[in-house]
């Protein structure tokens, strides 16, 4: 059960978002300008620094939601995200999103671990200055999303069957009010 | 030096909010709601939750520049940096700011460190879900923005004394007023 009274109605951070619209809305700007572009890094090596930071951080939700995000610009490649989640090391990926990955690792763990070998090793392989601001602010602002959702308790769907259907809607719309705002998606089973 | 070449001699997040100034705009905005607008917490109380979390994350220009802040509000001399640091042994603090950064400890250590235990003391303390609600997003929000300075290798001034300029400006202007 969360810790404040949100909207039962509403799972995860949606929940908290529509609780605190203030707030809500320059974390959904944050989450556009770092997760909704192409440029250097594509959407899907976006989301998946974040599926990934959100799993060392063990938070379901967000791991759940973000991979779920990141296998829409995948073509449905559910094995490749889970793996990265897990263990990108010997994922199909390229040697500069592995560099990256390791920087966002550091991150998690707190700003000093990243090294200097770290941020020239990923250089080497083609990273540029922005994917790697980028990939740092990405795992940073995860440490933050990650936080506020477990540390409200905020309620976790356990059916996994709803996730890509909320992920769709990012995929389309993008991040923002409207995804608390908008009617929530309901599998097609349950619908009347 | 910074990992990065941010062009620019500015410190801590200064620099990278002149590096980035799209992704500025949200980063201020989300302090300027969490820190600086009317809520029944006090600013200096909340900047007292952002600077601790930022010692706790080893993250000095983020301890100093809201411990001056926090100073600042307070009408505290620079010693209160100290104060922050050593968890306020000599400051009159409430039992429910006392149950709030109870709180904000937790959510620096990870979310799920925040127990049940942990949201009952505070609302015996008097706390209400708002409350809790923006102690448990400013914990998080600093450990967003102490890995954002420290993970790019920013640079800060060492002393305590070179922040309390900083800290007024922060208490006067608000943290709007620093998008470039």
């Amino acid at each position: 059960m969360p810790h404040i009274n949100v909207d039962k109605n509403l799972p995860g951070i949606r929940s908290l978002m529509a609780f605190s619209p203030e707030t809500a809305t320059p974390m959904g700007e944050l989450a556009n300008l770092l997760l909704r572009t192409n440029e250097g890094m594509s959407m899907a090596d976006r989301e998946l620094i974040a599926a990934h930071v959100s799993y060392l951080n063990d938070c379901f939700y967000c791991q759940q939601s973000h991979g779920a995000i990141a296998v829409c610009y995948l073509d449905g490649n559910h094995d490749l995200v889970e793996q990265v989640k897990r263990d990108y090391t010997h994922a199909a990926i390229s040697d500069k999103l592995k560099a990256l990955l390791v920087i966002a690792g550091s991150v998690q763990k707190g700003g000093k671990h990243v090294t200097p070998n770290q941020i020239e090793n990923a250089k080497n392989l083609g990273a540029t200055d922005r994917d790697i601001h980028d990939t740092v602010l990405i795992a940073a602002a995860f440490c933050m999303f990650n936080r506020y959702v477990d540390g409200l308790a905020a309620n976790t769907p356990t059916d996994l069957s709803t996730y890509p259907l909320r992920a769709k809607q990012v995929a389309e719309k993008g991040y923002g009010n409207h995804i608390f705002s908008s009617k929530q998606p309901v599998p097609e089973n349950e619908k009347i | 030096m910074a990992h990065i070449q941010l062009n620019n001699e500015l410190p801590g997040i200064v620099g990278l909010l002149h590096y980035s100034p799209e992704t500025a705009k949200p980063l201020n905005d989300l302090a300027e709601v969490l820190l600086v607008q009317e809520n029944s917490l006090t600013r200096g109380e909340r900047e007292m939750i952002a600077s601790s979390v930022s010692y706790w994350n080893d993250c000095h220009f983020c301890h100093s520049s809201h411990g001056a802040a926090a100073a600042n509000l307070l009408k505290q001399p620079v010693s209160f940096l100290t104060e922050i640091k050593k968890g306020f042994p000599g400051t009159e603090i409430s039992p429910k700011m006392c149950a709030l950064l109870n709180i904000a400890k937790h959510v620096q250590q990870g979310g799920k460190n925040v127990t049940e235990e942990d949201i009952r003391k505070a609302r015996e303390a008097g706390a209400v879900d708002k409350e809790i609600h923006d102690t448990v997003l400013i914990a998080a929000a600093f450990c967003m923005y102490n890995r954002y300075v420290d993970g790019l290798a920013t640079w800060a001034p060492k002393e305590d004394e070179a922040f309390m300029p900083m800290g007024q400006m922060l208490a006067e202007r608000g943290y709007r007023a620093t998008t470039p």
